[in-house]
């Protein structure tokens, strides 16, 4: 896919398949197995500047879009997909500045976010409010020169690490969907509280926690926007979004696939290798080629993005859908091809499987990508028709 | 602090073949890249520039293609390179290189370290950074293993030794070649990347740097290959038989034979 990309691109995604090989890949399993934070990692990224790869250079950034960030999310994910987190949340958690941001709030957060010297995380989900973000409880009270916030958000990506949250608010429960806001909030923030260590199926790298707001104090230039925003904010983040975890889809897939090849190769049975055996052809075939479909959908996205296309929602939806679903498969047949060693965590096929399952879920459950992709059909041929 | 740093551009093999007729190596059809050791000697050297500010200029000696080591080494933080190339230094051995890469130090001007790998991991000889401080008239410390110090004109260095290291203290200027020991290379930058691409190489031939001819390439070095074999293999060694104080008694004899 080299002639897809320009030279900036292909030199941004080689830094990070290096780094992932060279450097993640023999620490993956560790930090599998004890679900530390790779902050040895993040110091790397940090120093390569790949931090900075989707922020304009006016911030400190390389000046690149949504291309780069996907390359780069994808080269991590193929040596694990925990670990590309803490890139690829901090992404999720920078957007709502980058796209909404006030010029002061980008020169406040922006250079350090670029710079990898803060990580971000964006706070949206609550035990209530998960598809249903229509349900959030957090609210946050105008006070004044300040904001106070009150309420627990849940499953947050990169909480405890990270310095910069975006989080999603009510400031008008009546209005439903349209009194939501959103806030930048900064760790060490009093009244801002972390929740224990949540205990996971996969991405066990990645550091997911409760971020608890107790009249958590907060000035009203922390307000993104404008009051009543933050469900658009909060859409637009996810249509920018959805093809970074989409890439990490496709970067765990592939991870897995490198794998199951390599072995089929060497696997000897019944006197040869299993990749001589047409069952095990016909499984690597249709995997190489999901793997590189759903890469196709991606950057076909990333592209339109980049283009300023306006409405992505569709295309978003449909590349993080695909390679969700195409990630589960791909990496359940990775495991069936290593057999009993697959199911072994000695081998690293089955963190691989558990890695997946994520990306069917978070940031918008698939089957909500489905209801986002008809809607958007429907919509379309309605407007035809007329 | 001005710092430079001198690096070798090497075949990327332990496996090169040796020309039969010239006894000199075939680097044609390998791929190349920074000599190993030098890494580390460029990474300390833009650690030396993070600590005390300065500068770090990189220089080579080689034919043109070693601008891409050069600018592998901009990519990782030195400010400038340096390509010392010229039909004219062809045959070059240790001494000629390093009397070579010491009239480009000198036209490079005034320095406070200048760093080298310990050894090119293809030649193994580890002359050329001794030869560099000689022909500058420079001390040098060999096999650092880490800049503790450099303050009021004096840097305090640990040297590696077989049983442990040294410390030593020496006036800058001088010359340190360092062992892998020393730090872990950095990853590239995005950004030194883009600068190294930009990054303008500066070419001297041996007239630029005042090279005496009669010092320089074939006919500078006094090096005749004579041979180029593989050494045959050690033999094994003797198991020595018996109960504790026999054998005890044969090591004693064996011993004395050795020494005396």
């Amino acid at each position: 896919m080299d002639c897809l990309f320009n030279e900036q691109q292909i030199m941004v995604r080689d830094l990070a398949r290096k780094i992932a090989q060279e450097k993640i890949k023999p620490v993956a399993a560790h930090y599998d197995e004890t679900e530390e934070f790779a902050w040895p990692i993040m110091k790397i990224l940090s120093d390569s500047d790949l931090f900075g790869v989707y922020i304009p250079e006016a911030y400190g950034g390389l000046g690149g879009g949504i291309t780069e960030m996907c390359l780069v999310t994808e080269e991590l994910s193929k040596a694990c997909g925990g670990i590309a987190l803490g890139f690829a949340g901090t992404g999720l958690g920078t957007f709502p500045i980058l796209l909404y941001g006030s010029e002061e709030q980008k020169k406040k957060y922006l250079p350090d976010i670029a710079k990898g010297k803060r990580l971000a995380a964006f706070c949206i989900t609550e035990a209530e409010a998960g598809s249903d973000a229509g349900g959030i409880k957090t609210n946050a009270k105008k006070d004044g020169d300040y904001y106070i916030l009150n309420g627990t958000k849940q499953w947050i990506t990169n909480a405890g690490e990270a310095e910069v949250y975006t989080v999603i608010a009510m400031t008008d429960k009546a209005k439903g969907a349209r009194g939501a806001s959103a806030f930048i909030v900064e760790k060490g923030t009093k009244g801002m509280e972390f929740g224990l260590k949540e205990k996971k199926m996969g991405i066990r790298a990645s550091a997911t926690r409760e971020v608890i707001f107790t009249d958590c104090k907060i000035p009203k230039e922390n307000l993104i926007s404008k009051e009543g925003m933050g469900f658009i904010v909060a859409m637009k983040t996810f249509d920018n979004s959805r093809p970074g975890v989409a890439a990490q889809a496709v970067g765990i897939a592939q991870g897995a696939l490198d794998v199951a090849i390599d072995y089929a190769r060497k696997r000897i049975q019944f006197g040869q290798p299993i990749s001589s055996f047409q069952a095990i052809q016909h499984m690597l075939a249709d995997m190489g080629t999901q793997v590189e479909a759903a890469r196709a959908l991606v950057y076909a996205t990333a592209r339109m993005v980049d283009a300023g296309i306006k409405d992505v929602a569709r295309d978003s939806a449909m590349s993080k859908l695909f390679a969700g679903d195409m990630a589960m498969k791909v990496t359940t047949d990775a495991v069936q091809i290593l057999g009993g060693y697959g199911f072994m965590r000695d081998y690293p096929v089955e963190k691989f499987m558990r890695d997946a399952k994520i990306t069917q879920i978070y940031e918008g459950t698939n089957q909500i990508q489905r209801n986002v992709i008809a809607a958007h059909l429907i919509k379309e041929s309605l407007k035809a028709s007329k | 602090m001005n710092i430079i740093v001198c690096i070798k551009q090497v075949p990327n093999t332990t496996d090169v073949k040796i020309d039969p007729v010239k006894n000199t190596l075939i680097r044609e059809g390998v791929e190349s890249i920074i000599n190993p050791f030098d890494t580390y000697a460029i990474e300390e050297a833009v650690r030396l520039k993070e600590r005390f500010t300065g500068k770090v200029t990189v220089v080579t000696m080689g034919p043109p293609q070693a601008e891409n080591a050069l600018k592998e080494a901009i990519s990782l933080g030195c400010d400038e390179g340096i390509l010392v190339s010229d039909r004219k230094f062809a045959g070059s051995d240790t001494w000629a290189t390093s009397y070579t890469l010491a009239c480009a130090i000198k036209k490079i001007g005034a320095f406070d370290i200048i760093l080298c790998g310990k050894q090119a991991s293809d030649g193994d000889t580890a002359q050329v950074g001794p030869g560099i401080s000689t022909h500058l008239d420079v001390p040098q410390v060999t096999y650092v293993k880490k800049i503790e110090e450099i303050k009021d004109n004096l840097a305090r260095v640990e040297r590696m030794t077989e049983e442990g290291y040294d410390i030593v203290e020496t006036p800058i200027p001088c010359l340190f070649t360092v062992v892998k020991e020393i730090n872990t290379p950095r990853l590239p930058s995005l950004k030194g990347m883009m600068r190294a691409k930009s990054a303008k190489i500066i070419q001297w031939t041996a007239a630029d740097i005042n090279a005496d001819p009669k010092n320089i390439g074939l006919d500078g070095s006094p090096t005749r290959v004579v041979k180029i074999f593989t050494p045959a293999p050690r033999k094994g060694g003797e198991i020595l038989k018996g109960d504790t104080a026999d054998v005890a008694k044969q090591v004693g004899t064996l011993l004395k034979d050795i020494i005396i």
